[in-house]
């Protein structure tokens, strides 16, 4: 059985849709994402199974119990709040110790959970520390520690990382999946950042405009994109827009201004003379001074961005179409601004997309 | 305050300073010097604090009226009276405010604002007018009495004026708004995720209120209480208007030692008590509120 069970839930505000038949389910210890732009409707799903909010229509089953008329403080699930939501009037110690009072646990387990959580989080000795007295970075330790003192059996993370800087924010990263696997405690993220998703949830789920529109694992979802919007939403991508025509013994898309068709990949089974898009992600391409052998577009190198560990082409074709390419380490050093290239990648990588 | 030169700072707080001083500090310098003098008949009705005897200056301050109000217990029990009648009035301003304070911070926007006019409504009109109005509902054939007549509740009417009724009822109707509106203040800062964080450790309404919202308001609370508490200590209007013989409060005997008896020696050494005793819990409120505000 799922630890969390959403079937066909929607919520409106007014004239407008937050969420909008959402169904999911939740395998238990899973490292779950919820990724989309800000105003998908994701954090209103989070407070939804939190009970902040309660759904217009549809169920919430969390560990086989349906939600529906559970209050907040009776659901067996906690949140770690974007603004981390610390009680100023209180020291770390009291934060952390909070829920586990309502429980009215004894003093000695209180004390003994609380030294525990501080170790899990790498912050003993600050117990008597007020919140306002803390980083950053502590009071997201705090937050979180506070969250997982009363042992849920869903932690619900709303943002966890934006409010950090960026390189505190890559190392929390991987501090989480390090205390998920340690706890054992199913993790619900919702995020806005693609690359935190990918980096973290060992499962994805793409909302847009309250809807999901796409749930697996981070490969899956960055390798085969099921729409144009996770195409963009998760990754730099190249899209090339045409209608299915017959190519040289496979399906090709037939794009205006283009000479030649873009061979597919192979085994594309649809019907010709459809709408298709095809997906290229710019690691995909291959950039050659000469013609290679096989179906390659002519283009002129616009400008190179140097990321450190790889640089980004930018290109302009013979068509005007803008094109990026990923090239690792210093490989872009033999494309200088004005270059003349071809631009060429192996078939299989391209993603065909219908609509 | 790099941009400002020592001179520059120096001037931007001595004005206030100097305002203060001249019509704050020195009024309340010459009621200390009346409040050592005799009463005596002229003008004014006191006697001089430094006089000129034959042989030179002579200082001529006595502690007499310090010492009449002492020896006197109607002096201590007007003050005992007007700390309690205020006291009550201030709870109960607490306990009528803190519902209506938290409810305008939870509404919405526009329907926040017409409450918070009707709030304040009451000072459009003369404070003075509004007590007396409270004459006309409670006397013994005022609205009320007469409304419960007519329905046959009552055979009687019953004694709603002058009395320690009617002297709280004043209080609390005319404070009321100035505990409301900080405790608004307070409650509408209050960051709503810290509300939905206890519930969602498992805290009830209750546990939330007395654990978080509460704590988290008192300083909206102290500055409501003080500014009911400190002018109702000194309150003359509503005993007088409001109150029965019985009615003791020392804004009252202030006002019956000023202008019945014309002593006024004896009404500025009343009022220098009654500012020592109110600074007391001023000077302690303060700093409580000044460490609210260093979180």
């Amino acid at each position: 059985m799922a630890l969390l069970e959403i079937a066909g839930v929607s919520k409106r505000f007014g004239a407008t849709t937050a969420v909008d038949d959402v169904t999911l389910r939740l395998e238990r210890g899973a490292f779950f994402g919820l990724l989309g732009p800000s105003g998908c409707g994701k954090t209103t799903l989070l407070r939804m199974i939190a009970g902040f909010e309660s759904p217009d229509s549809g169920r919430i089953v969390i560990d086989g119990v349906d939600a529906a008329g559970l209050p907040p403080y009776a659901r067996p699930v906690n949140m770690m709040f974007q603004s981390y939501a610390l009680f100023p009037h209180m020291d770390v110690a009291g934060n952390i110790a909070f829920g586990l009072r309502q429980e009215r646990m004894d003093r000695r387990r209180i004390a003994a959970r609380v030294a525990e959580m501080l170790a899990l989080v790498q912050m003993p000795g600050y117990a008597r520390r007020r919140p306002h007295e803390l980083s950053g970075g502590q009071r997201q330790r705090v937050a979180l520690a506070r969250a997982l003192a009363k042992m849920p059996k869903l932690l619900l993370l709303d943002e966890p990382l934006a409010a950090l800087d960026r390189k505190l924010r890559a190392e929390t990263r991987l501090e989480l999946v390090g205390i998920q696997e340690r706890v054992g405690i199913t993790f619900l993220v919702v995020t806005h950042d693609q690359e935190e998703a990918l980096s973290m949830a060992s499962c994805i789920a793409v909302m847009d405009r309250g809807r999901l529109v796409q749930t697996g694992p981070p490969a899956e979802i960055y390798e085969r994109p099921a729409s144009r919007f996770v195409a963009n939403f998760v990754g730099e991508v190249n899209l090339f827009e045409g209608e299915l025509t017959a190519g040289f013994n496979c399906l090709a898309l037939a794009v205006t201004g283009f000479p030649e068709p873009i061979p597919l990949p192979s085994g594309t089974q649809l019907p010709k003379g459809g709408a298709a898009a095809l997906v290229v992600r710019p690691e995909k391409l291959v950039l050659s001074h000469a013609p290679p052998a096989g179906f390659a577009i002519a283009a002129t190198v616009s400008s190179v961005g140097y990321l450190g560990g790889g640089s980004i082409v930018h290109l302009a074709t013979e068509q005007q179409k803008a094109l990026k390419a990923y090239l690792p380490g210093t490989a872009a050093g033999a494309f200088g601004r004005g270059t003349r290239v071809w631009v060429a990648w192996p078939a299989e990588d391209g993603v065909i997309l219908m609509q | 305050m790099t941009g400002l030169g020592r001179l520059g700072r120096l001037v931007l707080i001595g004005v206030p300073f100097f305002w203060l001083a001249l019509f704050f500090l020195l009024p309340l310098l010459i009621v200390g010097k009346v409040s050592l003098a005799e009463s005596t008949i002229g003008i004014p009705p006191y006697t001089p604090l430094i006089a000129h005897d034959g042989r030179g200056l002579k200082l001529l301050a006595t502690a007499a009226n310090f010492a009449l109000i002492a020896s006197d217990d109607l002096y201590l029990r007007a003050y005992l009276g007007s700390l309690g009648n205020a006291a009550l009035a201030t709870a109960l301003c607490l306990i009528i405010g803190y519902p209506v304070a938290y409810a305008i911070a939870r509404c919405q926007t526009g329907r926040r604002q017409l409450l918070l006019f009707l709030v304040m409504l009451p000072f459009w009109t003369s404070f003075l007018i509004r007590v007396y109005a409270w004459i006309a509902i409670l006397e013994p054939n005022g609205l009320v009495n007469q409304a419960l007549t007519s329905l046959g509740l009552i055979a009687a009417p019953l004694p709603l004026l002058n009395n320690q009724f009617s002297v709280e009822l004043g209080l609390v109707y005319s404070y009321l708004p100035f505990m409301i509106l900080p405790l608004y203040g307070s409650l509408s800062n209050l960051d709503r995720s810290l509300i939905e964080a206890a519930a969602d450790l498992g805290a009830r309404p209750l546990r939330v209120f007395l654990g978080v919202t509460l704590p988290l308001t008192l300083p909206g609370i102290a500055a409501g209480s003080l500014l009911v508490l400190i002018p109702a200590i000194g309150e003359f209007v509503i005993p007088d208007l409001l109150g029965g013989p019985d009615t003791l409060m020392i804004g009252k005997v202030l006002w019956d030692e000023f202008f019945n008896n014309r002593d006024w020696p004896v009404a500025a050494a009343v009022a220098v008590v009654l500012v020592a005793a109110l600074a007391v819990p001023l000077l302690a409120a303060q700093r409580f509120l000044e460490r609210g505000h260093a979180r």
